[in-house]
């Protein structure tokens, strides 16, 4: 067992830490919530100095542990999120380059680097949630075409993104899990309506997507028809496995900054409140050593994380929950005022059971995949 | 980095694991549960022989001259097999206490809360227990005197509390073993239980906790940093503690039978909570942490 860095990554997160000091402070304003436009600028706009500084390709590129690196430094500087480029980086850009032809990484990945193009993630549908193998949205094949219709909802970021990655049905009479295949669709594709929906937070965080006789090249095709599902399963252990690794650091980040307004607002005065701030502390601690265990596991086995990504995900989930109620402990009746900080990161977090699988599935795959039980 | 188990690691453990279940498996903890304790000073010098207490001692002192990190690996083992006795501090003592190294000598100390385990059976006691009084221990592996007016957490360094982790740990992985293999094997409803999404669940949970405290337990003996070692036990007590308690529910009424191992693994977990000192106080730790790291 080993935690340290070769010298060579040691001079990596000195270089990064450099850059990062030198270009945080030139960035311009956060934009609001609701302002898409301005989140696709300023997201694009963020990937596009990683990429001229050399960093873009770290997530797919780099090994694994200068991806931690990478990750622990920009969280630790408070550089920006990946936001509107979560999909493209984190999940559909991995599938692409784990499972497409020569082509479509070269279609498709570079842009991603260079933030030039966002992706979307078209899984869910109205009728298939948990049970996304159910889905219906329908594919027929018309010459070197697929024509889709059906509907999609809570994709995420479908306001501005440009491509979605697309879960069909292309074989309707085959058991569910067979007929499915993995597209990659232009949204602004005829036939595509995007209808944002209100998230609790007030704003428009994802969409409705309705998709009526949607001409999408074959050529789009990742994998072969209706093995949709095993692509599928290799981008859900990508969302599940490594794509919330960065925010273990972010939350820690947090926590310290929480503990400081509880010195300057007296609540550290109070021991409960100490106490709860100690044990998350030592529950981000342990997430982020269980991160560096997966990944360097992950290094030794090669390539797609494992379901252990759900082991992570379930602790993570409510831990990342539970940070912002003691924001809210800390803050007393300012919680309740949204113009504060973290009021709207406790409500995001909500999502975080939910979203990426919720934390029933979660544990049915860790009680049935890892632990080998029956299925119910 | 390369935060994995070496080969060496993994050959290590599961060489102690086949040695300890061999002078302890199940029917010897039960044989020492029906004795009602005392310590077998037989397998304690075996222990002694396969390394276990000189284990980090140089090559020239008699010992392997390994690692804290080896040493966990070995603690967590006995803890998975419910080891009695004052594991820990005779490891301590080893190199400071003659014959403690080879298991010929049996050294105690007093640990959190002012606990004495073993009192009686000990040669060497390491700390003041003048006064000590003896308790009628809920574990019934684990004899416990409590010195009056000691300080909780006077004394306990780092080391003794990450063993203690360790041991933790390993009592939680039996935990979750004995909980999952009852749910695969025990049918209600023409099913096995563990087909149950309640019972599944607590199990999944029971896992995620081990995991979690498995990597809190190894970093810290890496690093060795006393945040580090506060956070492990936290964590390792919670595996432990928690896990000893969803793998009784999973056992029904099963569970809360004496004929049942759970309820070792859940006392034994009792009193390490207790031997590794104030939870307040390494939660007051990380809490105080995060003001340093922020500045
Ligand atoms: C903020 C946010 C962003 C999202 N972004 C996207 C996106 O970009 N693209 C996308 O495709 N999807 C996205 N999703 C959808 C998300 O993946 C689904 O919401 C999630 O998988 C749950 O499906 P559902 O909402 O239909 O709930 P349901 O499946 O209807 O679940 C309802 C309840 O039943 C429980 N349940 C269901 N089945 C079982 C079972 N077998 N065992 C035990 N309990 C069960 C669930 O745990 C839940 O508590 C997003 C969701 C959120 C909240």
């Amino acid at each position: 067992m080993d935690l340290s860095y070769t010298p060579a990554e040691e001079e990596f997160r000195a270089r990064l830490r450099e850059w990062l000091a030198k270009v945080l402070p030139s960035l311009p304003p956060k934009p609001s919530p609701d302002d898409w436009p301005g989140r696709r600028a300023y997201d694009l706009g963020w990937q596009r100095m990683l990429y001229d500084a050399g960093y873009a390709d770290v997530h797919w590129d780099a090994s694994p542990t200068t991806r931690l690196i990478f990750l622990e430094e920009t969280e630790k500087a408070g550089a920006p999120y990946v936001g509107a480029n979560f999909v493209g980086l984190l999940h559909a850009g991995p599938t692409i380059a784990a499972e497409g032809s020569a082509g479509q990484r070269a279609r498709w990945l570079p842009p991603i680097l260079r933030g030039e193009e966002i992706w979307c993630q078209g899984f869910s549908e109205p009728e298939a949630g948990s049970d996304l193998a159910s889905l219906r949205t329908r594919a027929r094949r018309d010459g070197d075409a697929y024509v889709v219709t059906g509907s999609k909802i809570w994709t995420s970021h479908a306001e501005v993104a440009d491509w979605c990655e697309l879960l069909v049905r292309t074989d309707a009479q085959a058991p569910k899990h067979r007929g499915i295949s993995w597209l990659a669709m232009p949204m602004d594709a005829p036939g595509v309506t995007v209808r944002p929906l209100r998230t609790l937070a007030g704003s428009t965080e994802f969409a409705e997507v309705f998709l009526d006789e949607v001409r999408v090249p074959v050529a789009n095709r990742v994998g072969e028809e209706n093995d949709g599902w095993r692509v599928t399963m290799v981008t859900l252990s990508f969302e599940r496995g490594t794509a919330f690794v960065g925010e273990v650091v972010a939350c820690r980040r947090v926590l310290g900054e929480i503990a400081r307004e509880a010195r300057a607002n007296g609540r550290w005065d109070d021991s409960g409140v100490r106490r709860r701030l100690g044990r998350l502390n030592a529950e981000f601690r342990a997430l982020w050593r269980l991160t560096q265990w997966n990944v360097s596991e992950g290094e030794a086995s090669g390539g797609v994380p494992g379901v252990g990504g759900s082991v992570f995900k379930l602790r993570y989930s409510r831990a990342r929950q539970e940070l912002y109620d003691v924001a809210a402990e800390v803050l007393g009746a300012d919680a309740l005022d949204l113009e504060r900080g973290w009021v709207l990161d406790r409500l995001s977090s909500l999502s975080y059971t939910i979203a990426a699988g919720t934390s029933e599935i979660q544990r049915n795959i860790v009680g049935e995949r890892i632990l080998g039980l029956p299925k119910g | 980095m390369r935060f994995q188990l070496t080969a060496d690691q993994r050959a290590l453990r599961d060489g102690v694991r086949d040695v300890v279940a061999r002078i302890f498996g199940r029917e010897a903890l039960w044989n020492a549960v029906d004795r009602g304790g005392g310590l077998d000073r037989g397998w304690w010098r075996e222990l002694g022989a396969a390394g276990f207490f000189s284990l980090r001692l140089s090559e020239a002192e008699g010992g392997v001259g390994l690692g804290v990190p080896e040493a966990v690996l070995v603690f967590e083992e006995a803890g998975r097999a419910l080891l009695p006795g004052p594991l820990v501090a005779t490891h301590l003592a080893a190199g400071v206490v003659p014959g403690a190294a080879t298991g010929e000598v049996v050294v105690t100390a007093v640990g959190g809360g002012g606990l004495v385990e073993w009192l009686e059976e000990a040669d060497v006691v390491v700390g003041e227990v003048r006064g000590a009084v003896a308790l009628r221990s809920v574990d019934p592996l684990t004899p416990l005197h409590r010195v009056p007016g000691a300080d909780p957490s006077a004394g306990l360094d780092d080391l003794f509390v990450l063993l203690t982790a360790a041991e933790q740990l390993g009592t939680a992985v039996r935990a979750c073993e004995a909980a999952v293999q009852h749910a695969r094997t025990r049918e209600q409803f023409g099913r096995p239980v563990g087909a149950f999404q309640a019972v599944k669940h607590l199990c999944a949970e029971l896992l995620v906790r081990v995991e979690v405290a498995r990597a809190a337990v190894y970093a810290a003996a890496v690093t060795v940093d006393p945040v580090d070692i506060a956070a492990a036990r936290l964590l390792a007590d919670e595996a432990a503690v928690r896990g000893a308690r969803d793998c009784l529910q999973v056992h029904g009424g099963m569970g809360f039978t004496w004929e049942a191992d759970v309820h070792l693994c859940l006392k034994r977990a009792w009193v390490r909570a207790e031997r590794g000192g104030s939870i307040t106080e390494s939660e007051d730790l990380l809490a105080r942490e995060l003001l340093i790291e922020a500045g």
